[in-house]
């Protein structure tokens, strides 16, 4: 390649505002390559667009405006980036559930392999990424000529938010597939941190032995640490927490500076997505409890007790 | 109404695999191979929209070795009708897979393609969105509730913060999250049943697929090591080491 080619990054966004994990993304395009130009797809979403012009190291924003992506229906996602695609060597999304949803789809039609969940940037063709739960890296070469990736948020620290001062480009919207229907959401309000960009999380796991319980003593150390909360599979199957409070492999992956595991045994699939936490602390009666073999500070003990007698104690 | 039901067969969920000492792979050599945990739950939910009478045929489908065939038979067991395999021993990546099933897809013409959300050894989480572009079909990726009626699937999603629903016109593709169900144990009587049952094989030429990989891999490392830190004797130690030591709090 002669010159750098542009990189384009897939915003997500609630059409007022940008999510976290863009920032994210965006450093990892920076890595690229190239000038980074960003995506916003979405409804009445010039707030996002102009959040997206002012984060430091963006070049151009791109705003297609429409109804059909009031809620991210991957079919006209996809089509959107599609109809902008040719312009671009790299195509970055978030590895969140709306980036993992369109990027394939993109990838397939532009008949290029996709690198899911990168975690480094090698060079423009070489990146790594956890393949089997993060038992193992992979360092790997994509071979064909446009690159389409998701980017694990926590391998790349967030680009700063401020600092930018890109255009912003208003670009034609594709229509509506008309294949897909958005019927309605069950998004839990909350005052906490979003679970992925929270700097501390609190986690519980089967131990707990019923949501009451969960919630009388997860919920307190929660609020005094300002945390978000986070589940093991055992407590979400159990049905002691919700779906999308699960941490692992195949659920939510964080990297807070803080996490707390209190009655979580600690399985492979769970260290898959908390490992990279900054300092892990775990509270567990088993002494033989994997989740020791990963924490900073152990603590073995009846999660009920030391759990409201931390709470107190901060 | 036809389902198909795309399997992959994978090292075992509880295998915790070992990466190989040159750096070219992780050893699967004798280890215990499975279902992928998440197709299980498609072929499950494909064999329990049979039985309320939606679907009428459930046609399971893997790409791989021969030893395919075993996968395959363990979903004619749980109750799929017949199963295709489309051997070959080049390694197969997601784009690979999305152009042999789209194959099949037009061949046989189902209504809905069910298939997990993501294979438990590459964690790419693409085929079925590919599957769907290539086929110019709606998707429901993440699905923790599907309901099939008039031409239409209602699904229930997981996504960040918690759940949606979408309706699709079918023919349409949904890729499986974990709670959609929880799938039935296999029994002897329909193990043996399953030997007996339809298993056609083609390969990806029949097809007229090119499955050459696009992604190389170069090397494959241990993740670092996090390694075991310290006991404390109580709260107030916790408490201690997590202001003055960690300073995280």
């Amino acid at each position: 390649m002669a010159a750098l080619a542009n990189i384009l990054v897939v915003a997500e966004h609630d059409h007022a505002s940008l999510k976290g994990a863009t920032l994210n993304t965006i450093t990892a395009a920076k890595a690229c390559g190239g000038d980074v130009h960003v995506l916003v797809a979405g409804h009445n979403a010039g707030g996002a667009a102009a959040a997206a012009a002012q984060v430091a190291g963006v070049a151009k924003v791109l705003h297609a405006d429409g109804a059909q992506f009031a809620h991210g229906l991957a079919e006209n996602v996809a089509a959107q980036v599609l109809a902008l695609a040719s312009a671009y060597s790299h195509i970055l999304f978030p590895a969140t559930a709306s980036g993992k949803n369109a990027a394939p789809r993109v990838a397939a039609k532009l008949d290029v392999a996709q690198v899911s969940d990168i975690t480094r940037v090698d060079s423009p063709d070489t990146f790594e990424r956890p393949i089997y739960a993060g038992n193992a890296m992979a360092t790997v070469q994509a071979t064909d000529a446009v690159k389409v990736i998701t980017v694990r948020t926590t391998g790349f620290d967030a680009a700063p938010a401020s600092g930018g001062s890109a255009s912003v480009e208003t670009v034609s919207a594709v229509a509506d597939s008309g294949k897909s229907q958005f019927l309605g959401s069950e998004i839990a309000k909350s005052d906490r941190p979003e679970l992925t960009a929270a700097k501390v999380i609190v986690s519980g796991g089967r131990a707990l032995g019923s949501s009451e319980k969960f919630n009388e003593v997860m919920t307190p150390l929660a609020d005094k640490l300002g945390a978000a909360l986070g589940a093991s599979r055992a407590a979400v199957d159990a049905g002691y927490a919700p779906n999308d409070w699960q941490v692992g492999q195949t659920g939510k992956i964080v990297a807070p500076q803080l996490y707390v595991a209190a009655g979580i045994s600690g399985a492979i699939q769970h260290l898959a997505g908390m490992k990279d936490s900054k300092v892990i602390v775990a509270i567990n009666k088993d002494p033989e409890a994997p989740i020791f073999s990963v924490a900073d500070y152990g603590l073995e003990a009846d999660l009920f007790a030391a759990v409201p007698e931390l709470t107190k104690a901060l | 109404m036809k389902a198909l039901v795309p399997v992959k067969r994978v090292v075992d969920y509880n295998v915790k695999v070992r990466v190989k000492s040159d750096n070219t792979g992780v050893d699967i050599a004798n280890v215990k191979m499975s279902m992928n945990p998440f197709d299980e739950i498609a072929v499950e939910e494909a064999v329990r929209l049979k039985e309320k009478g939606v679907v009428t045929e459930v046609i399971a489908v893997s790409c791989g070795v021969t030893q395919c065939q075993e996968t395959l038979r363990t979903a004619m067991a749980i109750g799929a009708d017949r199963a295709i395999l489309v051997e070959t021993d080049v390694e197969l990546q997601p784009l690979a897979v999305a152009k042999l099933l789209k194959a099949l897809v037009d061949k046989e013409q189902p209504h809905l393609i069910i298939l997990g959300k993501q294979a438990i050894d590459d964690d790419c989480n693409q085929t079925g969105q590919m599957l769907a572009a290539l086929a110019d079909l709606p998707q429901a990726t993440f699905a923790s509730k599907v309901v099939v009626e008039g031409g239409q699937a209602q699904v229930t999603r997981e996504v960040d913060g918690g759940l949606e629903t979408l309706s699709i016109s079918l023919p349409a593709v949904i890729t499986t999250d974990l709670r959609l169900n929880e799938p039935r144990y296999v029994t002897l009587p329909n193990i043996m049943k399953a030997k007996k049952k339809q298993l056609d094989i083609v390969k990806p030429e029949d097809l007229g697929v090119d499955v050459t990989p696009r992604i190389k891999t170069l090397k494959v490392n241990e993740p670092p090591k996090r390694s075991a830190g310290i006991k404390v004797a109580d709260v107030a130690a916790l408490v201690d080491k997590l202001k003055n030591e960690a300073k995280v709090i």
